[in-house]
């Protein structure tokens, strides 16, 4: 029998049960997508796959690849002959699966001597390797490249050439594009599909996103808790799921609301609407705008980041600055909260000009929540810890904690424990309180749900959402990411290449886009989450 | 970015030789009488002593003749041995660069390769044992380990030498097993620990996993890994080589070598400035040549360092 058959026994961690026991086939040239938020085992069962499951955990069951079978509990040993040649993994983060200190080339044509078992010849090596780049559509010339001088669609390119090079007949590619831009996670998953089919490799795609997966795999299996709650046609359990958990994730995914149905659309309207007419009230009033940036230019080097960009955002409004990694949409959130001195333009907050810098604002002007809450809270201190010293900084009492808890909608034991003891979600709620604390006047959020599942992202956007209603905070939302942006702010700013191509009401610019860039947005926004591909939307931004 | 770091070397090197010219006029008791030594001080002896070191000339004069002598390799002549300073370092530079070499090595010989080992196999027998060696080795000081390996190897078992420096260069060696061995294994011990600490940190790394999962052999996954950890190694083991000087000269006074240590250690004691501010100003060389390289090692073990330098 040819395809690949997973009879899995169950996980153990050091904290018992990790994965219950599970099956599924998947037959060659066909892709099955294993769903779930973190923590659900979907990793872990991946990695079982390769025998690569971290210390202390131990998986039994058997794998077969064309009817050969390999146990899963057998020694790193004899894991050597799967690896690569049976089954091949592709990970996450294309920043951090290529060495950084080695060539494209090498890192690809290591795979090709491991497949042959011996020393390859060096111009037999160069030819090979040409070819690989060739069939992920990444010229010769990228075999010279170091990984840090490529775009993170040409990188995450380059480690699929290197997890192909040995032709496995399972690929088990783990959140591949969840670091990428919107229109390089189509074109990859679009390229994985095809790379598959040329080759009759199956795949297994690990996912938390739902919408991502739609028209790209055959199969879908619903992971929670270690344990398989729903599977079948990807079209039948996205159109019609049975378990209330598949209904949730697809209720809380952003994306698929792209195409919600229009009443959701009306409301949109109708709110930014009212919105609009509030904030023009509060300007027929005289109010200036709570920032003001004008003409801000920033160059690092010879490249110039912002090439003169103003932005407005009145008081208590949601500004969603969109763009693809490399816009600059960072960099000007960094200007405007003096984490980068601008090289020209000016920032005025609250009608006064600050100078560039850090020592010009306070504390209670603005604060930042990054994209990251595993790296942006200090592991050594408790969050009681954490959250008192923000609160000295905007000189506020230590006995607040509780309260500043209260308001990010934490319990107030939180205060005890370490960052490590908390998920994703609660940690970028502890950041929104750090930043709280001093009772800024604006939030700046750097895509600061890109990093959480969607659930957890539906959650921590209400939570916004009703901080801008209950303390009237401004928020700057950057975000490359339409679908989140639609769900949060009020007008939205398309960056692209250090300039504003379009602004203007958050559903006008995304349901009628005016210029071609924002266009090519929306429709790889849509073409990701969808079966129609269209092809004169096909947004090539690999830089030549 | 290069340039600035050679000319930022340099105006160390400069400061630090306008302390080492005050060390003379700042040591303790009469200037003239140091300088005179042991001699009577007669006031013939007293006049030579002040027209031969232009102590009548104001500092700046003074310092900038000094200054000139020691950039063509005229540090003065040593009052205890009665020869130019450069010949006395001269004599015996070979004898403390052998030492430090082979020292140094032995302990990125066997510091690295336990290292990896301890990284690869974390909490196995070697890497308990390597711990345990590395504790001891970083813990005993230079010249009780000095001391030890005299017994046992010198006394109750007459293998090697008990002192001196040996003639003829496989002589030579030989008597510098010991003290090599001795000022090895505090460095080994340090290079040892930062090796299993890098090593395991890019183990843990995604592309290690990446690379594994790719079916690439095991042996290559570890080069891999160590070329990466490579970075903080050097950088560590070259801030070592800086312990060396130090250690050397313990090392050397405990073996009765007659090297730069051991000529330190008795221009100190007698007051031989000229030799004693020459061999500062050497050591201050050697530290800051070191530092240098070791940015100029980062740079070439890094591109990502070097992409930016590029542009800077």
């Amino acid at each position: 029998m040819t395809g690949i058959d997973v009879a899995l026994d169950g996980i153990e961690g050091p904290a018992g049960r990790m994965v219950e026991p599970l099956s599924f086939e998947i037959a060659p040239a066909a892709s099955l997508a294993l769903i779930g938020e973190s923590g659900s085992g979907k990793t872990l069962t991946a990695k079982s796959l390769v025998g690569l499951l971290p210390p202390g955990f131990r998986a039994a069951g058997t794998l077969r690849v064309d009817g050969r079978e390999h146990r899963l509990d057998q020694a790193d040993a004899s894991w050597r002959a799967v690896r690569g040649r049976e089954v091949s993994l592709l990970l996450q983060d294309p920043f951090t699966s290529l060495s950084p200190v080695h060539r494209c080339g090498p890192q690809i044509a290591w795979t090709l001597e491991a497949k042959a078992g011996r020393r390859l010849p060096a111009r037999e090596l160069d030819t090979e390797v040409a070819r690989r780049l060739d069939e992920v559509n990444l010229p010769a010339r990228v075999a010279r490249a170091h990984p840090h001088e490529l775009s993170g669609g040409m990188r995450q390119r380059v480690a699929i050439a290197a997890a192909l090079a040995s032709d496995p007949r399972l690929l088990i590619a783990d959140e591949p594009t969840t670091a990428l831009d919107a229109s390089n996670q189509a074109e990859l998953l679009d390229l994985l599909r095809e790379l598959q089919h040329e080759r009759g490799m199956a795949m297994l795609l690990i996912s938390h996103d739902l919408g991502l997966v739609r028209g790209r795999t055959d199969e879908v299996l619903v992971m929670r808790h270690g344990e398989v709650v729903e599977r079948g046609a990807t079209a039948r359990v996205l159109s019609a799921p049975e378990h209330q958990y598949t209904k949730a994730l697809i209720a809380a995914d952003p994306a698929l609301a792209l195409d919600a149905p229009v009443h959701a659309e009306a409301s949109v309207l109708a709110e930014a609407a009212g919105r609009a007419e509030a904030s023009g009230l509060a300007e027929a009033a005289g109010a200036a705008p709570l920032v003001r940036a004008t003409g801000v230019v920033k160059r690092f080097g010879e490249r110039t980041v912002l090439g003169g960009v103003d932005l407005e955002i009145a008081a208590g409004e949601i500004v969603g600055i969109v763009g693809e990694s490399g816009s600059g949409k960072s960099t000007l959130a960094r200007c405007i909260a003096g984490l980068e001195r601008e090289d020209g333009g000016t920032i005025a907050f609250d009608g006064a000009v600050l100078t560039p810098g850090r020592r010009s604002r306070t504390p209670g002007q603005m604060q930042i929540v990054f994209q990251d809450p595993y790296s942006s809270l200090n592991p050594m201190m408790t969050i009681g810890q954490i959250l008192r010293e923000a609160l000295a900084v905007g000189g506020r009492a230590p006995s607040e904690v509780a309260e500043l808890l209260q308001t990010v909608g934490l319990p107030a034991d939180a205060a005890g424990k370490r960052p490590a003891q908390l998920s994703g979600g609660q940690r970028q709620r502890v950041a929104i309180a750090r930043a709280l604390a001093p009772r800024p006047r604006l939030l700046i959020c750097d895509e600061s749900v890109s990093a959480l599942d969607v659930q957890v992202q539906a959650q921590i956007l209400d939570l916004l959402g009703r901080l801008r209603e209950e303390l009237g905070v401004a928020i700057l939302f950057i975000s490359h990411d339409l679908a989140v942006v639609r769900r949060i702010a009020d007008t939205v700013t398309v960056v692209w290449q250090g300039r504003v191509v379009e602004r203007g009401p958050c559903a006008r610019v995304l349901d009628a886009p005016v210029e071609e860039y924002t266009k090519l947005l929306v429709a790889a926004a849509h073409r990701d989450r969808t079966l129609s591909h269209d092809p004169s939307t096909d947004g090539r931004t690999i830089p030549a | 970015m290069l340039a600035v770091r050679v000319l930022g070397t340099l105006a160390i090197l400069f400061v630090l030789s306008i302390i080492v010219f005050s060390m003379l006029h700042l040591a303790p008791g009469d200037l003239v009488k140091t300088l005179l030594g042991t001699r009577p001080a007669s006031p013939e002896a007293v006049a030579a002593i002040r027209e031969q070191y232009h102590l009548d000339d104001p500092l700046p004069v003074q310092y900038l003749r000094w200054l000139g002598g020691v950039l063509t390799g005229d540090f003065g002549q040593s009052i205890r041995l009665q020869t130019s300073v450069a010949d006395a370092i001269g004599s015996r530079l070979g004898l403390t660069l052998a030492l430090c070499g082979l020292a140094f090595v032995a302990a990125i010989g066997t510091g690295i390769p336990l290292g990896v080992q301890s990284a690869v196999r974390a909490g196995g027998v070697l890497d308990r044992v390597g711990t345990a060696l590395g504790v001891i080795g970083l813990s005993a000081p230079t010249f009780a380990v000095g001391l030890l390996l005299l017994y046992v190897f010198a006394y109750y078992l007459p293998i090697f030498p008990v002192y001196g420096g040996g003639r003829g260069p496989l002589d030579t060696l030989y008597h510098l097993i010991l003290p090599a061995i001795t000022l090895a294994a505090g460095l080994g011990a340090i290079v040892l620990k930062l090796t299993r600490t890098a090593m395991l940190r890019e183990l843990d790394a995604d592309y290690v996993t990446s690379a594994r999962a790719r079916g690439i052999p095991e042996g290559r996954v570890r080069r891999l890994a160590l070329r990466n950890a490579a970075i903080p190694i050097v950088t560590g083991a070259s801030l070592l080589l800086t312990f060396l000087v130090g250690g050397t000269v313990l090392a050397e006074t405990t073996y009765a070598l007659p090297g730069l240590g051991t000529l330190l250690q008795d221009s100190v004691l007698f007051k031989d400035l000229a030799v004693v501010q020459a061999l500062t100003l050497l050591v201050a060389l050697v530290i800051a040549v070191i530092a240098l390289l070791a940015d100029l090692a980062y740079l070439l073990l890094d591109p990502r360092v070097r992409a930016k330098g590029g542009t800077a």
